[in-house]
């Protein structure tokens, strides 16, 4: 099962290079875990555990098919043959 | 150094005056590659608070596949800090995530909405570290010259 995953610029270390790769999974959360297969590190960057529970970062923004995880139900988010995903850290900041 | 003409840095001081107090933000996008902020494009403030920013996270999506059709990047990313000097915050620094682009900072705290000056600064920021970097303005072009500009390869 092929999903191809769009990768930001300062994630491009962990991917050399490549502006996108092919994973595999049925869920965001498997699909995380085949990418750090073959990309090691990637993972870390994109996930974080907090409370005993593992969920996307707060400042990754994950897209499937242009719809942003966090309304498909994050992690749990499903996947099939041919969707697209898209990682794009938050432009954010601030005063403090 | 960040070279930029001076109708993108009105636009961007511009934007800035509007939001105050919130912090207004957005990015110039570019040619890959090319280092010349050329389309300026103001994104909402979807946290809408004087003390962060955060581009909504559709519009995002929507900003970089756009981009990314006209082979572009964001060669400045901007926002304003409305009560603090125009200096990357632990925050600012903490999240910055484009090592390629220059991170401008104009502050609003002196004169809020009037006119008057700005302090308006360019920083990298790779790795947690932040390198201020001058600013060249460039006099407003003209149509003949951008026109010239853009058939260069």
């Amino acid at each position: 099962m092929a999903i191809e995953v769009r990768i930001p610029t300062i994630l491009r270390t962990y991917t050399d290079g490549a502006k996108s790769v092919e994973g595999s999974g049925g869920t965001l959360s498997a699909l995380i875990d085949d990418l750090e297969g073959s990309h090691p590190g990637i993972k870390e960057r994109l996930v974080e555990e907090k409370a005993g529970s593992v969920d996307l970062r707060r400042f990754v923004n994950v897209y499937i098919n242009d719809e942003d995880v966090r309304f498909m139900g994050g992690l749990d988010a499903e996947l099939s043959d041919g969707d697209q995903v898209v990682v794009l850290p938050a432009v954010a900041g601030g005063a403090r | 150094m960040l070279t930029i003409d001076q109708e993108i840095y009105d636009a961007i001081v511009a934007h800035a005056r509007r939001d105050h107090p919130d912090e207004a933000c957005g990015v110039v996008a570019g040619p890959e590659g090319s280092d010349r902020p050329e389309r300026f494009i103001p994104m909402v403030n979807a946290a809408g608070s004087p003390t962060f920013y955060e581009f909504d996270s559709t519009e995002l999506l929507a900003l970089y596949k756009d981009m990314d059709a006209r082979d572009e990047e964001p060669v400045v990313v901007y926002h304003s800090h409305t009560a603090t000097e125009a200096y990357p915050s632990r925050t600012d620094i903490g999240l910055a995530s484009e090592p390629n682009a220059h991170y401008v900072l104009v502050s609003t705290r002196e004169h809020g909405n009037s006119e008057g000056p700005v302090e308006f600064r360019s920083y990298r920021i790779i790795d947690g570290v932040v390198t201020e970097e001058e600013v060249t303005i460039t006099p407003q072009q003209t149509e003949t010259v951008q026109s010239q500009k853009r058939s260069t390869p």
